[in-house]
């Protein structure tokens, strides 16, 4: 590797740490995304002037055929941001695993010598991490996007663990068989093997996956997807590649890690629990009838308040209610109400998706609050305002054993004063047994699309006048 | 070929250290355009597809070579681009 090369790799692994480094705070992260390019043009145009590229056509191309599917991808609507970071994962691990799978059939063909313990075990690594994060996350964006024929809530059957481990192991089993003995005819012939294997084990992960569990398992996949960078680092013996693909997983490792802890569950467990299948408790004992309030009434008590807190879920990314939650915002803060937000770490499908759902909405960035900095001030907030949660508002987190959300910490809605939230409709069987939050006695429903009524609460403060 | 992996092992751990440190400081707020931001920057394995297109291989190897340039080329631009316009909407007021 020349002199340059080596030169490049330092370069652009300081800009890459300058440009995670730069998102501690919202004022600085922009600029971290100008340090994330320069980093990759520096590294780009030094590996591209080397004197082994001779053809430069198929170079080209790819480029701009890079531009022509990532510029519109890149302008997709933001509550679209989860699949479209799903398909981004799925394009990391496919191009680890097509590297991997090059590399070898180049080996083969330049001769033995390639083949040492470590190259080849770092390749199999590569291809496995690469094909499965392929897969999978072509899987979770299917689930994201609601595509018709891939089931949106987790689908479990007898023995499916030990299915998914017994492929995992096979791929892993044949795999370490071609480490021992790579250039054996059997193993040229098996090779491939190693690739179904793998592709065929990333579908089945993700098929027991619901969707309450997306923003774990993207940031699992984003982890996956970081480590196969990694591994094709080894087998290319590049450290530029080594060091860019640690930061992309150290920083799916502690975004799964923070997703884990909000909903009190073990990396196995998101993994292999199905979640989505669990039995829904059905609540023993008296069954309490909801209240319902008016959008005048509503509109009444959100008027005299002093605080105001926001708990916004998946419903409120599916209404696409975040600019009526932030006229609502306007509203009452004109008034002089406090509002704020309250952002749960899994509200929504992939972490940040709330915050950034509310940013495009004008929301200031200082009126978004997280979990454990809002949860003190609950028993002093007038009004909690639920806009589309559910499980992560329910007390059921903190009583009821055996409920599959036990443990789980939750935003303390039901220590507010008086808790309003919004519910599509009124008969959607189980959700509002399960959620007693909703038969609460300070607790009102207001019944219709979170865009709706948000939109009729704003009408009606607004038409009320200032005082 | 050789490969020091004493030192590129050295280089991983580090390069984990540095990053668990460095990305446990990003603002919660921003942790949609982080993984974002991320993605984009593992796409660095545009340079090993780089050379496995540009070299003279066989063709079926640098077929391989030229799609997983193309995917790493897509998020890269779309990684960046989609980060910066995330990043634009945070507003403190």
């Amino acid at each position: 590797m020349s002199h340059l090369t080596q030169l490049s790799a330092i370069v652009a692994t300081v800009a890459f740490i300058l440009a995670l480094q730069w998102m501690n705070d919202p004022k600085t992260a922009r600029r971290g995304v100008y340090a994330g390019v320069a980093g990759m043009v520096v590294a780009i145009a030094a590996a591209w002037i080397q004197p082994e590229i001779i053809h430069h056509g198929w170079i080209v191309i790819a480029i701009v055929a890079g531009f022509l599917v990532g510029v519109p991808l890149s302008q997709v609507p933001l509550t679209a941001v989860p699949q479209r970071t799903a398909l981004s994962h799925a394009f990391g691990g496919l191009a680890a695993g097509l590297v991997g799978v090059a590399e070898y059939y180049l080996w083969l063909r330049e001769g033995p010598g390639h083949f040492t313990t470590f190259r080849m075990t770092a390749l199999v690594a590569e291809i496995i991490l690469g094909f499965l994060t392929f897969t999978g996350s072509l899987m979770a964006t299917g689930k994201l996007q609601e595509v018709k024929w891939i089931p949106q809530r987790a689908v479990t059957y007898p023995g499916q663990n030990l299915v998914n481990l017994g492929v995992l192991a096979g791929a892993i089993v044949l795999g370490g068989l071609i480490v021992a003995h790579p250039t054996a005819p059997w193993a040229v012939t098996w090779f491939p093997g190693i690739v179904a294997l793998a592709l065929l084990f990333g579908i089945l992960l993700i098929i027991p996956i619901g969707g309450a569990d997306m923003p774990t398992v993207i940031s699992i996949l984003n982890a996956y997807a970081g480590l196969s960078a990694v591994a094709m680092g080894f087998v290319l013996d590049n450290r530029l590649l080594v060091t860019a693909g640690a930061l992309d997983g150290s920083s799916g490792l502690i975004l799964s890690i923070i997703m884990c802890r909000a909903m009190n569950r073990s990396f196995a467990n998101v993994l292999f629990g199905a979640f989505g299948s669990a039995p829904k408790a059905q609540a023993a004992g008296e069954q309490k009838e909801w209240k319902q309030e008016s959008v005048e009434g509503a509109a009444q008590i959100l008027e005299q308040a002093r605080l105001v807190v926001i708990v916004p879920g998946y419903g409120m990314a599916v209404a696409q209610a975040q600019h009526k939650a932030q006229e609502l915002y306007d509203q009452l803060t004109r008034r002089g109400v406090t509002v704020r937000f309250a952002i749960h770490p899994v509200a929504g499908r992939m972490p940040g998706h709330m915050n950034v759902l509310l940013a495009e909405a004008n929301v200031p960035y200082s009126a978004l609050v997280e979990m454990d900095e809002i949860n003190p001030e609950m028993p002093q907030c007038d009004v909690a305002l639920v806009v589309g949660a559910n499980d992560v508002v329910n007390p059921a987190a903190r009583t009821a054993q055996g409920s599959p959300i036990y443990g789980m910490p939750i935003i303390d809605a039901d220590k507010a004063r008086t808790v309003l939230a919004i519910k599509r409709s009124k008969n959607t069987g189980f959700a509002g047994i399960d959620n007693e939050l909703y038969v609460k006695d300070n607790t009102w429903m207001l019944f219709g699309d979170a865009k709706a009524v948000l939109g009729e609460l704003v009408k009606q403060l607004a038409t009320s006048g200032g005082h | 070929m050789t490969v020091d992996y004493w030192s590129m092992a050295f280089v991983f751990v580090l390069a984990t250290l540095i990053g668990l440190g460095v990305i446990r400081r990003v603002s919660r707020l921003l942790h949609t355009p982080l993984m974002s931001l991320t993605n984009a920057i593992s796409a660095i394995a545009v340079v090993g597809s780089l050379a496995v297109t540009g070299s003279d291989y066989p063709g079926i190897i640098r077929i391989l070579g030229g799609v997983a340039l193309f995917a790493s080329m897509t998020n890269i631009v779309s990684g960046f681009l989609i980060t910066d316009r995330m990043l634009k909407m945070f507003k403190r007021k």
